[in-house]
This record gives C-alpha cells, sequence and structure tokens, in this order.
C-alpha cells in the first residue's frame, strides 16, 4: 500500500536524490497549529554506514524530524528522503525507537513483538518467531520473553524497544534519545549495542541530548538548536573547528604567559583570576617543546596538559549557550 | 538510486569493511558539512549484497495483521467480560420468562417465548439491540485508533509500516468481527438456554400462523445477520470518533452518548420525520423476520441505512486518518 508515501512523500514529488546518503532533507519544515515552528528550513545529510549523532537540547526539533522521517508528521514544506526510496518502500528497511518504548502491556514481551512484525507488510509470517526470537537474543531479553510487559524493568523496556527496531534485516536504525531512563549500566550496553549494530554496516542514526553520548558512540553529527541545524559533519571536523590548546599549570603564571606569547602561541589566556594556570592554542608546536623553553626560562611547571576541544566546547562556541545536560 | 550504484553493491567477494572507513572518515579536517560529509560518504566501500532490491509486499501480510487484530480483540480480559455478560443476559431472560410462565397460562410474548424455544433468541435481541450491544460494540470501536493513539503503540505501528488506510481497514474489520460476535453470542446463548427451558417445536409467528423449526432456525439466521450488519454501522461511527482523540474513553463516551440521543429523538413525537435518519430505528427492525413471509422490503431498506452510515463515517474516519499527525 502506498498511503504513508502519498501522505509523506506526495508534497514534494519525487524524492531528492540521496547519493549515497542514509537520509537527506532540503529545507525541511514543520510549523505546528498554533505557528510554533518545531523544525525550520532543516538541510540534513546522514551518509551511509555512518552512525549520526543528532544533538540538541530538549524541545529543539530533534523528535519532530524524526517523527517526519517516519511519516508520522507531514511536513509543512521542503523535502527529504530515507534510503533513496519512497517512504513505503523505505520503512521496512528501517527500525525505529521514537520517543521512548510503547508497547501492549497486557501483552508479554514476545507476542509485543510478533504484534508489530506482523504489521510490517514485507514481513513473512512463516519466519516471525525466528525474526522475534532473533531480535530478543539480541538485546538479551530472550529469558524474559514470555514476561508481561507490564512487569518488565525500565531498562527491559528500553531493550524490547530496541528489539523491535531489530526486527528484519534493518538497512537504517533511527533511535530518539536510546539511553533515556537507562542506569549506567543499561546506557553502557545500549552504546555497546549500537556499536554492534553499525559494524555490521546498518546506519545509525541516534537522537541525544547527551554530548558524551553522541562522542562516544557516532562518526557523524548535527547540531540542533531551537528548530535549526547548526552544524553538522564527522566528529572529527567539528571538534576540528576548535583548537587544540595547551595548559600549563604554574605559580608564575605572568612569565608562563609570556614565554607562551614568545613562542608565538595564540590567544594565551589566564582562565581565571587568580588561578595558577594559563592556555594557549598549541598550533603547531610540540608539546615537549613547549615545556623545555618554560624551564629554560626558569617557569615552574606543575603540569602541562593538552586540551583537545570537545564537542560540548564546540556546542557553546557555535551557540554560544551551555548545554542541558541533565535534560 | 541508480542503476551503476546498484550494480557495485551487487560486486560480490567485496570486503565489507564500514566501520574501518568509518575511523578514516574521522580525520576530514575543515567544519562544515554537507559537501564534505557526502564526499566522504562516497568513499566508503560498498554495502554488503543483499539489501539493494525492496522487500516485496505480500499480499498475506493483510491477513496477518487483521489476524493480530482480532488476537488482542478476542484475548482481551475486558472484551471477554463484555462477551460473557452479554451470554449471561438471554439466560437470566430465560429463566425470568419461564418462572413467570410456570404459575399458569400467559398469552403475549411471555406465552409466544414459552411455548417455543426459538423465540428467546428474538425476546433477547430486542432487549439487548438498543443498549447492552451498542455499548459492547462502542467500547471496541471507540478503542481501535485512540487507544493504540493513547498508548504510543500507533506510532509503531506506523512506522512498521502497517500503512495508515491498510491499518484503518484492519481496525474496522477487526471492530465488524467483534460486532458480529457479540450478535452471535447473544443468539446462541438464547438458543441453548430456550433449547433447555422450553419446548421444541413449530413456531408460531407474530402473524399467527406457523412454520417449522428448520424455517425458524433459518430466521434466527437472517436476523443475526442483520442485527450484526446494525451494529457494524455503529462501529463505523465509534472508529470514525476514535480517529479524533488519543483518549480511547472519549471516544467510547461519544459514541455511546449518540446511542443515547438518537434514542431519545426517537422517542419526540414532534420529530418524527428523522426518525429513518437513525440507527436505533432500524436496529429493532430485525422483527420483519417475524412477518410471513420474512418482509426482506423492511430488511434491505435498514441495510441500506447501515451501508450509508459505514460509507459516511469510514471516508470520514479516512479522511482524518489519513493526514492526521501523530504526535502521542
Amino acid at each position: 500500500m502506498t498511503v504513508v508515501t502519498q501522505e509523506a512523500g506526495a508534497p514534494f514529488g519525487a524524492a531528492p536524490p540521496s547519493g549515497d546518503s542514509a537520509i537527506v532533507t532540503r529545507g525541511l519544515t514543520k510549523r505546528f497549529r498554533g505557528g510554533q515552528v518545531a523544525v525550520d528550513a532543516l538541510d540534513l545529510t546522514v551518509p551511509r554506514g555512518s552512525v549520526f549523532g543528532f544533538l540538541g537540547p530538549n524541545g529543539s526539533g530533534k523528535t519532530t524530524t524524526i517523527r517526519m522521517l517516519l511519516g508520522l508528521v507531514t511536513p509543512t514544506a521542503g523535502e527529504y528522503s530515507v534510503l533513496g526510496l519512497p517512504l513505503a518502500d523505505a520503512l521496512p528497511r528501517v527500525g525505529a525507537l521514537v520517543e521512548g518504548p510503547a508497547f501492549y502491556p497486557y501483552l508479554s514481551g514476545e507476542a509485543n513483538l510478533f504484534r508489530f512484525d506482523a504489521a510490517d507488510p514485507t514481513a513473512p509470517g512463516g519466519t516471525a518467531k525466528q525474526r522475534v526470537g532473533e531480535a530478543l537474543e539480541r538485546v538479551g531479553l530472550s529469558a524474559a520473553a514470555g514476561k508481561r510487559f507490564r512487569n518488565y524493568s525500565l531498562g527491559m523496556r528500553q531493550r524490547l524497544a530496541i528489539a523491535a527496531a531489530l526486527l528484519g534485516p534493518r538497512e537504517l536504525l533511527i533511535l530518539d534519545e536510546p539511553t533515556n531512563g537507562l542506569d549506567p549500566q543499561g546506557t553502557r550496553e545500549v552504546r555497546a549495542l549500537v556499536k554492534e549494530i553499525a559494524a555490521d554496516g546498518t546506519t545509525v542514526f541516534v537522537s541525544s541530548h547527551l554530548l558524551t553520548e553522541v562522542e562516544q558512540m557516532c562518526t557523524h553529527a548535527a547540531i540542533m538548536r531551537t528548530g535549526n541545524l547548526v552544524a553538522q559533519g564527522t566528529i572529527a571536523s567539528l571538534n576540528g573547528g576548535l583548537a587544540t590548546r595547551v595548559r600549563v599549570e604554574t605559580p608564575d603564571v605572568a612569565d608562563a604567559a609570556r614565554v607562551l606569547g614568545t613562542l608565538g602561541l595564540a590567544d594565551v589566556r589566564t582562565p581565571d583570576e587568580g588561578a595558577a594556570s594559563v592556555t594557549a592554542e598549541l598550533g603547531a608546536q610540540a608539546p615537549e617543546d613547549i615545556n623545555a623553553a618554560l624551564v629554560r626560562e626558569g617557569v615552574a611547571v606543575r603540569g602541562l596538559a593538552v586540551v583537545r576541544p570537545s564537542l560540548e566546547d564546540v556546542f557553546v562556541g557555535l551557540t554560544g549557550e551551555g548545554f542541558d545536560v541533565d535534560g | 538510486m541508480s542503476t551503476a550504484e546498484t550494480q557495485t553493491r551487487q560486486t560480490p567477494g567485496e570486503p565489507s569493511d564500514g566501520p574501518v572507513a568509518g575511523t578514516q572518515e574521522r580525520r576530514t579536517p575543515g567544519l562544515v558539512p554537507v559537501t564534505e560529509t557526502m564526499r566522504t560518504a562516497e568513499r566508503r566501500p560498498p554495502e554488503p549484497p543483499g539489501l539493494a532490491q525492496p522487500p516485496a509486499r505480500l499480499p498475506s501480510a493483510f491477513w496477518r495483521l487483521l489476524g493480530s487484530e482480532l488476537g488482542l480483540t478476542f484475548r482481551r480480559p475486558r472484551n471477554q467480560v463484555m462477551l460473557a455478560v452479554l451470554a449471561s443476559v438471554p439466560v437470566l431472560i430465560g429463566i425470568g420468562l419461564r418462572i413467570a410462565s410456570g404459575d399458569e397460562a400467559v398469552g403475549g410474548l411471555i406465552g409466544a417465548v414459552a411455548g417455543n424455544s426459538l423465540m428467546l433468541t428474538f425476546v433477547s435481541f430486542s432487549v439487548l439491540v438498543l443498549l447492552l450491544m451498542p455499548i459492547a460494540v462502542s467500547v471496541v470501536g471507540g478503542d481501535s485508533i485512540a487507544g493504540e493513539a493513547g498508548a504510543g503503540t500507533l506510532r509503531y505501528l506506523l512506522a512498521a509500516p502497517a500503512g495508515r488506510t491498510r491499518l484503518l481497514v484492519v481496525k474496522y474489520l477487526n471492530v465488524v468481527v467483534f460486532a458480529y460476535a457479540v450478535t452471535v453470542v447473544v443468539a446462541l446463548s438464547a438458543l441453548i438456554t430456550g433449547l433447555i427451558l422450553f419446548p421444541v417445536g413449530p413456531v408460531t409467528l407474530l402473524s399467527g400462523s406457523t412454520i417449522s423449526v428448520a424455517d425458524g432456525l433459518l430466521r434466527i439466521l437472517i436476523s443475526v445477520g442483520y442485527v450484526g450488519a446494525g451494529m457494524a454501522a455503529l462501529a463505523a461511527v465509534a472508529v470514525a470518533l476514535s480517529t479524533f482523540t488519543e483518549v480511547s474513553i472519549g471516544a467510547i463516551a461519544a459514541t455511546m452518548v449518540l446511542v443515547i440521543v438518537t434514542q431519545v429523538l426517537r422517542a419526540i413525537p414532534q420529530l418524527e420525520g428523522i426518525t429513518p435518519y437513525l440507527l436505533p430505528t432500524w436496529w429493532t427492525r430485525f422483527d420483519a423476520v417475524l412477518r410471513s413471509p420474512v418482509d426482506f422490503a423492511n430488511l434491505g431498506q435498514g441495510l441500506l441505512v447501515f451501508g450509508a452510515y459505514i460509507l459516511l463515517f469510514g471516508s470520514i474516519a479516512w479522511a482524518r486518518f489519513s493526514g492526521k499527525d501523530i504526535t502521542s
């Protein structure tokens, strides 16, 4: 049935050329009734085979974007393409976790998966048992397969949702906040699972409001802020926008700053009033040479560190505001 | 996707070292983006073959989804309780009539039932068809879409992708099957109770003529078909209302209110003109099977009204559901 395609794709005619991208959006916009713009002219390119972090504070339009990609919400303007196919053909190859798990509480975990498997028009009923078994196995829920969903713990619910996203062969996995509400152990498990899935060649598109999570899991990232895309690219290229710095801990702050200046380091800063450290952009200098120069000039060096920029620095640098880490 | 790319992807024996390529990409310097990431993406080796062909849609998938839906409906304790309650009503009526007729010879309806086991089915229908049966259908119909939306399972069904029209049709057929299950349960319960409590023999109709037991059973079958169709018309109303909310109790209550309001309207003599357009007017017309011969013209007109309701409310449901933003 092509209805989903028409609803999601019809306003734009043919899907935009996707090249070798798992997801492409051009000018994708969603204005909800009441005029609130949730997503504003989004141009997103998710390369195939990447683990793509979709980063932004709560309420920045991540979930609305994901809902549009899955055909749940009709865009107000713009176009998009998933796996370069009409949406109805693409969705059977897309596994999704949207805004947390949602299952039938009175059914067992296994029966729940059978239910969603039955909704996929390309999944043969004869092999459903195998698919469900493998999906449960993959997330480590085989032992709890017969237990009612009602009695699942939060972590088990999240894992069941990931199992549902893994029913059948997937080319793209869209995970909306997959570690939300999980304890550290559960978070580690989900991250390991995502890495494992990506290693099989599946593209993973994972939204998160946690910078560290994206930094640890992803090869690429896009940063959203109030419905707008702030930046996107490989993690390295995003970090590359900010210089690596060297930090010298010393009681002789003024001397150290002078030495760093004479070495030609840019942007020499003493971070805090009375702080016993100086930082500067590392540039092409080798840290050991800097240390030698400092010591030669009689500066007492207590510590010397190379500080690579984190995604958080990138975010703060791009948006000029802090990040909602606790969410 | 161009043909050339597809062919590249299917090249056999190509090593699939996606993750390694991923780490190489990290070295790409410079911020921003789209063209850069696209170029790095193109450098990736082709993916392993096997998924290049879109999986075919299976003709059996519709029936599989319907089967899953029916399984959910009939295994749900709430629905089982409703069916059990409906099955118990003819038993209670039968016992009541048996006691009432035990004292002395009575005439009228009680006499007719007491004289023949098959009549209990029609009596049960006339008692249940205006309230209890519509309630059961309203509950399942009103819950159909709104219940999934409220639980959040709707977004996963649609992302599966169940397909909006396909899901709506499956949901509606499921309620229709439940409506017929309700009708059959009432009829069977009444039939069995009647056979136990009352004598079996030729049936005396309202018009006074007599028909054989086999003919009587056939007429019960016709009335089941007709009453079920009436409930299926109500199911269309319930499913349509269900597409407008994420709170299933709202859709259920709205359907029940409609049922009750239409009955009130029917009772107002000044509004006689609108009664032919109201569902309850036609629900009770199953008694046409008790005429001799069966008043098929009356039944046919009722079926037309039911069909019109199904068409109208089915269209409303589709118009609403096919374009709705699923934000639950």
